[in-house]
């Protein structure tokens, strides 16, 4: 499952994120902020037009990010795990 | 430089505080603002520690990692690798780290430490983190690390103090330094998991205050409602409060003005003083509270945390029109001067954002174009309440900031389908805690604020009046003149010239030749007007009077459109050629501005004369 597709306010834990092409420093950028392996983050809240950005808890900080970079995070749920 | 100059640079994440920290050791007045990418150059200070060594230091940017995304990390990088151009490496480095964010800060404290030079980490935010139950167990920690660990309340006075004994005292020594790759920076988040199991209990995650807050803000529906009413309030509050305040320095002004020239033969001299400065400078002058009303506002907004929940809920909209939810805060500053606003793209990671944001910043109402609204709003518009409770006048106001907002939208929409731009643009924005703005820090920000008006009076925009004093004044009439002498001065025929390009948008030529010195600062606009109407002898009353009298509401309507849009203030295309590095953008945004400007002011004033 991908960031970008998890429902508000479910717990989830990252699993990793995956390079959208070759050189990509979005992806770089979100491990270096703690998109990592067993990570666990949760979606707080979300973009009052058409759900974009969303805003997401990892760690003690909130991030907003785009859908297209939520995307480049794939998360497992809590029971999935 | 002594030999004993100890240069030490403060690094760390976005917002953990070193600015303040910078501050509090060097006594200096940098920007210190809640939110990421505040600080966006290398600053120096200095100061002598108790032991009498001289320390100097080096405030950075912030940044997530050394693997810099944007060009203000990119400073940081070059500064902490010593390849900054004229910076040596820095003999120590003070990392600084938000002690209620640390699963974040701690893992570039690793990276920082890697470089392997002398590091000593300053847990900074100490009086939050207590606040908030969150114990560290700083000996631990610091025996983990192998660095010197000291605690910081950047805010408080006093705060700093073990910093200061830890870097007066003996330098510590550096780890060794280890290569970066991916393996090995994977690794650092495992260590930080170690280092926070092991030493640092946190109660809560979040600050519970943030989470209430942000239900609220960031709802769909309400968020947007709390946005639209917050800036509206500034607005009304800029009326409501500055107004009174202005007229009652103009008074002042008059007064003096009147009692100056009891004690000066009638003459140039007289004249000069009577008409330049107390006439040109007052009402220059007296726009200073609405001035400062609107500091206020954006000083406590910035300082409480809200605006990057702000462009979390315009993103979208600003994607929609080529930009970033991160434009939004370089934006939000050009309000104050689109001079740190367009300075503050640096923290914009895409060179297209970047550029799009430089070109439409100076579209954003700054205050010195606040005086000429405030001057032709209060000449024209009646006071009267909308729905029993809008100023009217307010009501223009916002009008015109939205003027100049929607103008910066249309730009931004036209470039974008001018490069069919289909690449992708990030966003990823921390959202801060929110804070509690201190009164002493509003009332510095106030004074700051205020000294700087007052320099730019004192300095360019006296300059400039007196030459308009001295153009309108010389020559005098001829013998035998039937026009009023005015007519006959070099300001009326530069007035006159210009007037053919400007008839058609409905300014007379005293307008036209206003226009010059507000190239070089706005607000001279207004003195200018007051200067050559008072030398022409028709400004009885106060100049708002007597361009009631001279003007057309069609006129007037169109001058504030004009100023809504036209490309001025020099200052503002230098700092474009400077960041851009090109006078192609600073050819595009002064022709854009102007065909925009020019062809606005036409369809008003064409359309408000066939209403009126
Ligand atoms: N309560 C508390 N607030 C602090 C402390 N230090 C800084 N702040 C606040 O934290 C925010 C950020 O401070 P800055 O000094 O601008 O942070 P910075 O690290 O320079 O930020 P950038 O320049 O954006 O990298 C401001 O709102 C400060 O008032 C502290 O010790 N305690
Ligand atoms: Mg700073």
């Amino acid at each position: 499952m991908r960031l970008s597709d998890l429902p508000k306010g479910a717990p989830a834990v990252v699993d990793r994120v995956h390079d959208a092409h070759a050189v990509d420093p979005i992806a770089q950028r979100l491990r270096d902020l703690g998109f990592v392996d067993g990570e666990p983050v949760r979606v707080v809240a979300i973009g009052p037009m058409g759900g974009d950005p969303v805003l997401i808890q990892i760690g003690f900080t909130r991030f907003a990010l785009r859908r297209a970079e939520a995307a480049r995070v794939g998360v497992r749920t809590e029971l999935a795990a | 430089m002594s030999a004993s100059t100890l240069r030490i640079a403060l690094v760390g994440n976005p917002n953990c505080g070193k600015t303040a920290l910078f501050n509090q050791l060097t006594g200096g007045r940098q920007k210190v603002a809640n939110y990421a990418g505040v600080t966006v150059e290398r600053k120096e200070g200095r100061f002598t520690a108790p032991s009498g060594r001289v320390l100097q230091i080096l405030d950075l940017p912030g940044t997530y990692s050394l693997d810099a995304n944007s060009p203000d990390e990119q400073i940081t990088r070059d500064v902490c690798a010593g390849n900054y151009p004229g910076e040596m490496v820095p003999d120590l480095i003070v990392c600084v780290a938000d002690a209620t964010n640390l699963r974040l800060h701690l893992r570039f404290v690793l990276e920082v430490k890697r470089l392997g030079r002398p590091v000593v980490l300053a847990l900074n935010m100490m009086d939050t983190a207590r606040q908030r139950g969150i114990v560290i167990d700083v000996p631990e920690l610091q025996r983990r690390l192998g660095l010197p660990v000291v605690e910081t309340i950047a805010v408080k006075r006093g705060g700093a103090r073990a910093l200061i004994e830890r870097v007066d005292g003996e330098v510590p020594t550096a780890a060794p330094a280890q290569a970066d790759d991916a393996a090995s920076r994977a690794d650092l988040h495992a260590q930080v998991r170690e280092l926070l199991a092991a030493t640092v209990t946190m109660p809560r995650a979040t600050a519970e205050i943030d989470d209430a807050l942000d239900r609220w803000t960031l709802h769909p529906v309400f968020g947007l409602a709390i946005l639209a009413v917050v800036m509206f309030l500034v607005f009304q509050a800029v009326y409501s409060i500055g107004k009174p305040m202005t007229d009652a320095i103009a008074e002042v002004f008059d007064w003096l003005g009147g009692h100056a020239a009891t004690l000066m033969p009638a003459g140039p001299l007289q004249s000069l003083v009577t008409d330049g400065l107390f006439g040109g400078l007052g009402t220059v002058l007296g726009f200073l509270p609405e001035i400062l009303v609107l500091f206020l506002f954006i000083i406590v907004l910035e300082e409480s945390g809200y605006l990057p929940r702000a462009a979390f809920l315009l993103d979208r909209l600003m994607l929609s029109v080529g930009l970033t939810g991160r434009s939004f805060i370089p934006l939000l500053s050009s309000f104050a001067c689109a001079i740190p606003g367009i300075m503050g793209t640096r923290s914009i990671t895409d060179p297209r954002d970047r550029i799009t944001t430089i070109l439409i910043a100076p579209l954003m109402t700054c205050s010195a174009r606040l005086p000429v609204y405030a001057l032709l709003i209060g000449a024209f518009i009646p006071i009267r309440y909308v729905f029993g409770v809008f100023n009217l006048q307010g009501v223009v106001l916002f009008a015109l900031y939205l003027a100049g907002i929607l103008g910066a939208m249309l730009v931004g929409w036209v470039m974008k389908h001018i490069r069919r731009d289909k690449s992708e643009h990030a966003l990823l924005m921390e959202l801060p805690s929110y804070r509690m703005p201190k009164l002493r820090d509003v009332g510095i920000g106030l004074y700051e604020r205020g000294m700087i008006f007052l320099k730019r009076l004192t300095g360019v925009i006296l300059g400039l009046t007196v030459l308009m004093w001295f153009l309108s004044t010389f020559p005098g009439a001829p013998e035998g003149a039937t026009l009023p002498a005015i007519d006959y001065s070099f300001a009326g025929y530069i007035g006159r010239g210009l007037q053919y390009i400007f008839a058609p948008i409905g300014f007379n030529w005293q307008i036209s030749l206003a226009l010059i010195p507000a190239f070089a600062a706005r607000e001279t606009a207004v003195a200018a007007l007051a200067t050559v109407y008072l030398v022409g002898g028709e400004a009885a009353g106060g100049l708002g009077h007597a361009l009631a009298g001279q003007i057309s509401l069609a006129s007037a309507l169109s001058l504030l459109v004009w100023f809504a849009y036209a490309p001025q203030c020099m200052s503002t295309l230098a700092i474009i050629k400077r960041e851009t590095d090109s006078w192609r953008n600073v050819a595009i945004s002064f022709g854009y501005m102007f065909v925009m400007a020019y062809t606005a002011s036409f369809i008003v004033y064409q359309v408000a004369r066939m209403l009126a």
